[in-house]
């Protein structure tokens, strides 16, 4: 025992992650983050969160000294199972967080579970692992359809008695469509489906114009829902209100497209002009450090580490019983940035959903302006799936 | 579907070939002179594309922001050219690929570490900004209208450059013989400088132009290369006129297929049935094009060598 545990000392120091002040055995942290890759925008948020809270809490876990092991997965599925085997096997890590994608989240879920490691997405709220691939070992911040469900009851609100909705063909798109018209009640004039990753957008917009609908909801992530927004105002289609789940709309869309992602309306579970406390002092912290408005997945990434802080605390620092490990995660015994929420059946959030709408706000900055809650507890469709 | 909405489309289809035919004739002069193929045409793309945005940014001015990005391009390109591609001319094509894609991975990175991770804000000049109206009731962009105009007048140029000048004689000497042009006294090494950083400054002037309607990011350049790519196979590798015609063929193609096949595609069949297959047939499309002039013509529609 003693033998093994010099090695790894002497492993731990020869790589130089140890600092000579630690006695105990550091909590670890496996962070796995798109810093290169198709999600490189997206990562540094989600690094900057982390990098926010461990700042805040002085580079400890529930007082114990902890270790963020940082490193650049690029986006690749199989790059992040491998790293994710990496940390559990010479790492021996006690939590993992950080892919953006939900196919990195599914890629790494199956060998933490096996080895007892929980997983704290960051971000992706994949439906397999809200349903029947459910585990006590991971635990969402929202489940991806939520988002376009909140956006559908959005749309029956506002009055649009008909839609275009249009998404990249792939299965991500047909899910998020399909969660809009899980609660929107008004006619689909058109589904449209278009390629990945693809630029040029005036064929489908010249179609949206011919149909002349109430509204058009789009899940374009990334550099095609900033292509297709730009092309949308371009032609003349500003009468045509636009929703989005929040994703489509947040600071960095906003930063990259300008005035003509203006009044654009998205759901989400968070806003930074949320009003409670630790919000107040994360995005305060955030803007102080960074010089920007944070993104929902700063303030998950964020949150997530607030999360394992107070599960650490809970169970006073014996990380290495896992049940009581997984049952402090799961009473979530912190101040999140969202407000009030609490874990459902299948470890997913049951949590309030937010309607923004970019505008300017009162120091003429183009951002994201809270308008009103549009789901209030509102629980994912699978987790009657989920047997745990 | 009436006439209005098919002459929409249409102008639509000539507006992304012309916009392809910017990026591919750089390509294919690159490729058919210097049989080398340059991956990382791309990346002078996405150079213009941000130097412009930058520019245009701080100084207000769309057409400085232009100038700019293709003269800084030009210059970039000369480097690249000097410092890289001369050594790889000779090569075969295996290493000519190894090495630009890690050209396109240093760019990349250079990129990031310069203007970051985020895409950036490309502004649409204010003049250009809202729509015109066309034949009494279509309100059409009016930077797409502009970006057509570029574009014919960009072909203008070429051709007038390739068919009507010296130096464009010793460019078709080149690719459509390059030993014979040697022995006839041409300065080969002279003409791929000048080709390269031609197609330098086209791909930059691509990069500029299309920043306003797109997403001005890292990896900008390699979603619109394949495309490209897909047009200088279909106008036969090294034809300035044969990148043209393919450019504005794979445009109408591409754009018919997704304004026009779904719906047709609702009338016959099943709505589930009519989605999937209208939206996979439309992202199809340009390779059916390509495969079906590839079995008719192997070398493409215009080749250059005979």
């Amino acid at each position: 025992m003693f033998q093994l545990k010099k090695t790894t000392l002497c492993m731990a120091l020869s790589l130089g992650i140890l600092s000579a002040s630690q006695a105990a055995e550091p909590i670890k942290v496996g962070v796995a983050l798109d810093i290169s890759g198709p999600f490189a925008a997206i990562g540094v948020e989600t690094r900057d969160g982390i990098e926010l809270a461990i700042e805040k809490l002085g580079g400890k876990l529930g007082g114990i000294d902890a270790e963020f092991l940082q490193t650049d997965f690029a986006g690749n599925p199989q790059q992040a199972n491998q790293l994710a085997n990496r940390f559990i096997q010479k790492d021996k890590i006690d939590f993992f967080t950080g892919p953006v994608a939900s196919n990195a989240a599914l890629a790494v879920g199956p060998a933490l579970f096996a080895a007892k490691v929980p997983f704290l997405s960051s971000n992706p709220g994949p439906s397999q692992f809200a349903g029947k691939q459910c585990n006590p070992y991971f635990f969402g911040v929202y489940q991806n359809d939520t988002y376009d469900e909140a956006a559908g009851v959005l749309a029956n609100e506002a009055g649009y008695k008909n839609a275009v909705i249009i998404a990249p063909n792939y299965p991500a798109g047909k899910d998020h469509l399909g969660g809009f018209k899980r609660t929107y009640k008004g006619e689909i004039k058109e589904e449209i489906y278009t390629k990945v990753g693809q630029i040029d957008y005036a064929a489908e917009i010249a179609r949206i114009r011919s149909e002349k609908p109430d509204a058009v909801y789009l899940f374009l992530p990334g550099a095609m829902g900033i292509n297709f927004v730009k092309q949308f105002v371009g032609a003349g289609l500003k009468d045509i209100p636009l929703v989005a789940p929040g994703f489509s709309a947040d600071q960095d869309v906003i930063a990259a497209v300008g005035d003509a992602v203006e009044n654009m309306q998205n759901t989400a579970h968070w806003a930074h002009d949320l009003d409670n406390a630790a919000n107040k002092e994360f995005v305060q912290a955030f803007r102080d450090k960074y010089k920007r408005y944070p993104t929902v997945y700063a303030a998950q990434s964020y949150d997530v580490v607030m999360a394992m802080d107070a599960a650490v605390r809970d169970v006073k620092g014996n990380v290495q019983d896992r049940e009581a490990l997984v049952a402090a995660l799961k009473n979530a015994n912190f101040n999140s940035v969202r407000g009030e929420f609490k874990y459902g059946a299948n470890n997913y959030p049951i949590q309030n959903y937010y309607v923004r709408k970019i505008g300017k706000n009162a120091n003429g900055e183009l951002t994201n302006i809270l308008v009103k809650t549009i789901l209030p507890n509102h629980q994912d469709a699978y987790v009657a799936e989920c047997k745990m | 579907m009436d006439v209005i909405f098919v002459f929409e489309q249409l102008l639509n289809g000539v507006g992304y070939g012309l916009m392809l035919f910017l990026l591919a004739a750089g390509l294919t002069l690159v490729f058919g002179i210097m049989d080398t193929l340059n991956l990382a045409h791309g990346s002078l793309y996405m150079v213009g594309a941000y130097l412009a945005a930058r520019v245009h940014e701080a100084s207000g001015s769309f057409l400085l922001a232009i100038v700019v990005a293709v003269a800084g391009t030009k210059i970039l390109a000369l480097l690249v050219e000097v410092l890289v591609m001369r050594r790889l001319y000779r090569r075969d094509h295996l290493s000519q690929v190894l090495a630009t894609i890690g050209l396109i991975m240093i760019a990349d990175d250079a990129v990031r570490a310069i203007w970051g991770p985020s895409p950036i804000m490309a502004p649409t000049p204010a003049w250009l900004s809202g729509p015109v109206t066309l034949l009494g009731s279509l309100p059409y962009p009016s930077y797409r209208l502009m970006l057509i105009v570029a574009g014919l007048l960009v072909a203008l140029g070429l051709y007038l450059l390739v068919n009507h000048t010296r130096l464009g004689m010793i460019v078709r000497a080149g690719a459509s013989n390059r030993r014979m042009a040697e022995l006839m006294g041409v300065r080969v090494n002279r003409v791929f400088s000048f080709v390269f950083i031609l197609g330098a400054g086209l791909a930059a002037l691509a990069g500029a132009l299309m920043g306003p309607i797109s997403a001005v990011q890292i990896g900008m350049g390699d979603a619109i290369l394949i495309p490209a790519l897909v047009v200088i196979v279909i106008g036969g590798i090294g034809s300035v006129r044969g990148a043209f015609v393919a450019a504005l063929l794979v445009g109408l193609i591409d754009t018919a297929g997704r304004a026009f096949l779904p719906p047709l595609l609702h009338v016959m069949l099943p709505p589930a049935l009519a989605a999937d297959l209208g939206s996979g047939l439309a992202s199809i499309a340009m390779y059916i094009l390509m495969a079906t002039v590839l079995a008719l013509k192997p070398s493409g529609l215009f080749p250059a060598r005979g």
